[in-house]
């Protein structure tokens, strides 16, 4: 298969790592060569982060640039927009619709932006509420792992491919409330466009 | 289909470095390369340290390789110019057991203070250098370069970069290899490097270099691709994999070993195709060498600056671009910040206050530069704060400003020590604020003599910085609590009014690392006047409500209480736990 191109997209300590993490080692387990990129260092420290994860018969560049991306995932909303530049035309567009408002707009110094959702409204995007489903799974923690699932629902692997993966990757205490959080996150976006 | 596990670069080349009977890891930490060092003590059968500094690092693997073991030496490219002392030196002496140096660069500047491109040191050291383009090839060119390094007498550089660092891709394993090791046996003329003896191994270097010269052009790992012949690509790295994707029907030239260069090989490949071009980041490094071969060669529209894309090399061979959506507009940026709870922050809004110049230094604490904390004017490099505040008061102060130097626990230990003892030796009057939060904390959290504890886990003695400072000569040396506003503010007086040079040892755990019990602070809303002044302490907890009054996210919050130390008004008392907190708001 010609390569697909996955970008995570959220704030530093939302999980964006493990997300990216996850779907790399399902697109191996599942034949596929594959590659992810991610920068970290100052960005952990609260600031925009990205994971790029990139799977086909073979990949050559970690990374993608704007108007290249087939899924993007923002795990909050000013970085989807942040971000959008990224999505190729037609490409599929998934919105955690949660803010974390940036320091400058904490501080009062800068506005929060206005008219982000419904603009991304606009670019036909899924929007779901990932802390709630998180919470219902058993902790609000698991937040990327509901993200995870709803991507996966345009993502050409098998449910339990994901699974295992899941299960073998979170700590051994936290596998059942995961793996109901992926569930969760997929049905969610299965059932028509989110929550 | 065969085995294959998802690894990072500094991962497989960690892996790389066991498989080729690597012994000991030296290393200090910087963003790309931390995770190397990290990942190679984890082997089996392996010692790994974390040195204070990269010149350290460098010289105990001299040490190791003296006494017949192989060692794996990691760093940023900045750390490079710390070890480049014993770098020049070692390229005369040679090695016994091989000697290999991670240099990681980060183009682009993700969490650095300068772009370096380490190719240059590789010819200027006059030390061969492999750069390799995924994980797989961080693993291979890792093993080769131990071999290189024991057949040819030379330690060998590994470049990476942030690309190739941080990212993951699939990689075969192979089998680690025990390597036997001779008797020691003292050999002066290889070892000391007296002039006499320097100027027999100066011959000795340049006859090496050819015999690499000869050996890079017969390597196997230097690779011509012939696609069609009408553009031919010379490029090497993670640079490759983007040319591959973006010129896929291009001949390329992929070169592994960037020094010395195979001019043979590249003349034939030259040859070979109707337009020939070089694609590289950074530095013209192979251009200007191609241009002193006299070779002709088209040099695409790329930036010398920052990273490039798959894209960016398409275009510049004259693809159209791609159709993008529309930017929005007036984003708020989104820059890392101090924690919550984060001991340095109390420390800088005291030095704002007191509307001290601050000459900062490398580590989280540098984002104390960052508005609206705003109290920072200088960052240089490790260790550069002391020095500069000496400076500062050589050219006559700053006004009325008192001026402080501020530096954290494991950069004073890397390169603060010599800073402070000119200081004493020279009569300054500065003042220095070791930020000392136990941990090598930007990295990811590493251990330094400060910790009282080694890479592999064990107990350390940890470093008694104020005896330290004592013992340097500084009188005046004062230990408190960051979070302890009223006695920190006394200190930073104390230490100012001082007649001669100063410390303040600002002492309290990295906020990441302690497990917090602490029940949130609230803001009561009647009494909070508005005024602002914790919004000053720029916490990601706090923010503004739409009436000015302080808000208090009970999610982020740890409880350090800095925010009621600095409210005037006794308006943020200790809230409810974050689960019940929705009713206190």
């Amino acid at each position: 298969m010609s390569t697909t191109s996955v970008l995570l997209v959220g704030v530093g300590g939302q999980g964006t790592i493990l997300a990216g993490d996850v779907l790399a080692k399902v697109a191996a387990a599942s034949g596929l060569d594959v590659k992810l990129s991610e920068v970290h260092g100052m960005s952990q420290r609260g600031g925009s982060v990205d994971t790029m994860v990139r799977f086909g018969d073979r990949v050559y560049s970690p990374v993608v640039s704007r108007g290249e991306v087939d899924h993007l995932a923002a795990f909050e909303i000013i970085e989807a927009a942040r971000w959008l530049q990224y999505l190729r035309p037609g490409g599929r567009l998934l919105v955690d619709r949660r803010t974390i408002a940036p320091l400058g707009v904490l501080t009062g110094a800068l506005p929060l932006p206005v008219g982000v959702e419904a603009a991304l409204f606009g670019e036909d995007a899924v929007f779901i509420d990932a802390e709630p489903l998180a919470c219902r799974a058993g902790s609000p923690r698991s937040a990327n792992v509901v993200l995870l699932g709803a991507l996966s629902a345009g993502l050409p692997f098998a449910v339990e491919t994901w699974r295992d993966v899941i299960a073998g990757r979170v700590p051994p205490k936290t596998a059942d409330e995961n793996l109901a959080a992926f569930d969760l996150g997929r049905k969610a976006c299965l059932e028509g466009g989110g929550v | 289909m065969l085995d294959r596990t998802l690894l990072s670069g500094n991962e497989a080349v960690a892996r790389g470095a066991w498989e080729a009977g690597a012994e000991v890891g030296l290393g200090y930490p910087g963003t790309p390369s931390t995770e190397v060092l990290e990942a190679f003590a984890k082997m089996p059968g392996v010692r790994a340290e974390w040195s204070p500094n990269e010149k350290v690092a460098l010289e105990v693997a001299a040490g190791v390789s003296l006494g017949g073991a192989r060692s794996l030496v990691t760093m940023k490219h900045v750390g490079l110019n710390v070890a480049a002392d014993p770098l020049f030196t070692l390229a005369y002496t040679g090695v016994t057991g091989g000697l290999v140096l991670l240099v990681a660069d980060d183009p682009g500047m993700h969490s650095s203070q300068n772009e370096q491109d380490t190719r240059n040191y590789a010819a200027f050291a006059r030390v061969p250098l492999l750069e390799p383009a995924d994980s797989q090839e961080a693993l291979e060119f890792t093993r080769r370069a131990f071999e290189i390094s024991e057949r040819f007498d030379t330690p060998v550089i590994v470049r990476s970069t942030i690309r190739i660092s941080h990212s993951k891709g699939l990689v075969e394993l192979g089998e680690g290899v025990e390597q036997a090791r001779a008797a020691y046996e003292s050999r002066p003329a290889k070892y000391v490097m007296l002039p006499g003896n320097a100027k027999k191994r100066r011959v000795d270097l340049d006859l090496r270099l050819d015999a690499l010269t000869e050996y890079a052009e017969d390597l196997d790992l230097n690779r011509m691709e012939m696609v069609e012949t009408s553009l031919g690509v010379i490029c090497a790295g993670v640079t490759y994999e983007y040319v591959r994707e973006a010129l896929p029907d291009a001949s390329v030239l992929k070169l592994a070993q960037l020094y010395p260069l195979p001019e043979r090989l590249i003349r034939e490949f030259a040859s070979r195709v109707e337009r020939l071009a070089v694609v590289e980041e950074l530095d013209p490094y192979l251009t200007s060498n191609m241009r002193r071969m006299g070779l002709a060669m088209e040099e695409p529209p790329l930036p010398r600056m920052g990273e490039y894309t798959p894209r960016m090399i398409a275009e510049a061979f004259g693809a159209a671009p791609l159709p993008l959506r529309e930017a929005f507009e007036d984003l708020p940026p989104r820059p890392p910040m101090l924690c919550p709870g984060c001991p340095h922050r109390g420390v800088f809004y005291l030095l704002r206050e007191m509307g001290a110049v601050v000459t900062g230094d490398i580590g989280c604490y540098t984002l104390g530069a960052l508005p609206p904390l705003s109290t920072m004017d200088s960052c240089v490099c490790m260790g550069a704060s002391i020095g500069m505040a000496h400076g500062l008061e050589l050219a006559g102060g700053a006004g009325d400003r008192p001026v402080v130097a501020v530096i954290g626990d494991s950069t004073f230990a890397h390169s603060g020590l010599t800073g402070l003892m000119n200081a004493v030796y020279n009569g300054s009057r500065t003042t220095t604020v070791i930020l000392d939060n136990r941990i090598t904390a930007m990295t990811g959290h590493q251990d330094n003599p400060f910790t009282g504890r080694t890479l592999m886990g064990e107990p350390a003695p940890e470093m008694d910085v104020e005896a330290v400072c004592r013992g340097l000569g500084v009188e005046q040396v004062t230990v408190i609590d960051p979070l302890n506003l009223k006695r920190t503010k006394r200190a930073l007086r104390e230490a100012i009014e001082h007649d001669g040079p100063s410390v303040v040892v600002a002492r309290r755990p990295c906020a990441l690392l302690v497990k917090n019990d602490k029940p949130p602070m609230a803001v009561k809303t009647d009494e909070c006047t508005a005024c602002g002044v914790c919004i000053g302490l720029g916490c990601p907890a706090l923010s503004k409500a739409r009436s000015g009054k302080a808000v208090i996210d009970a999610t982020l919050c740890v409880g350090c209480a800095q925010c009621a130390a600095v409210c005037g008004y006794r308006a943020i008392a200790v809230g409810a736990p974050a689960c019940e907190a929705g009713e206190t708001l």
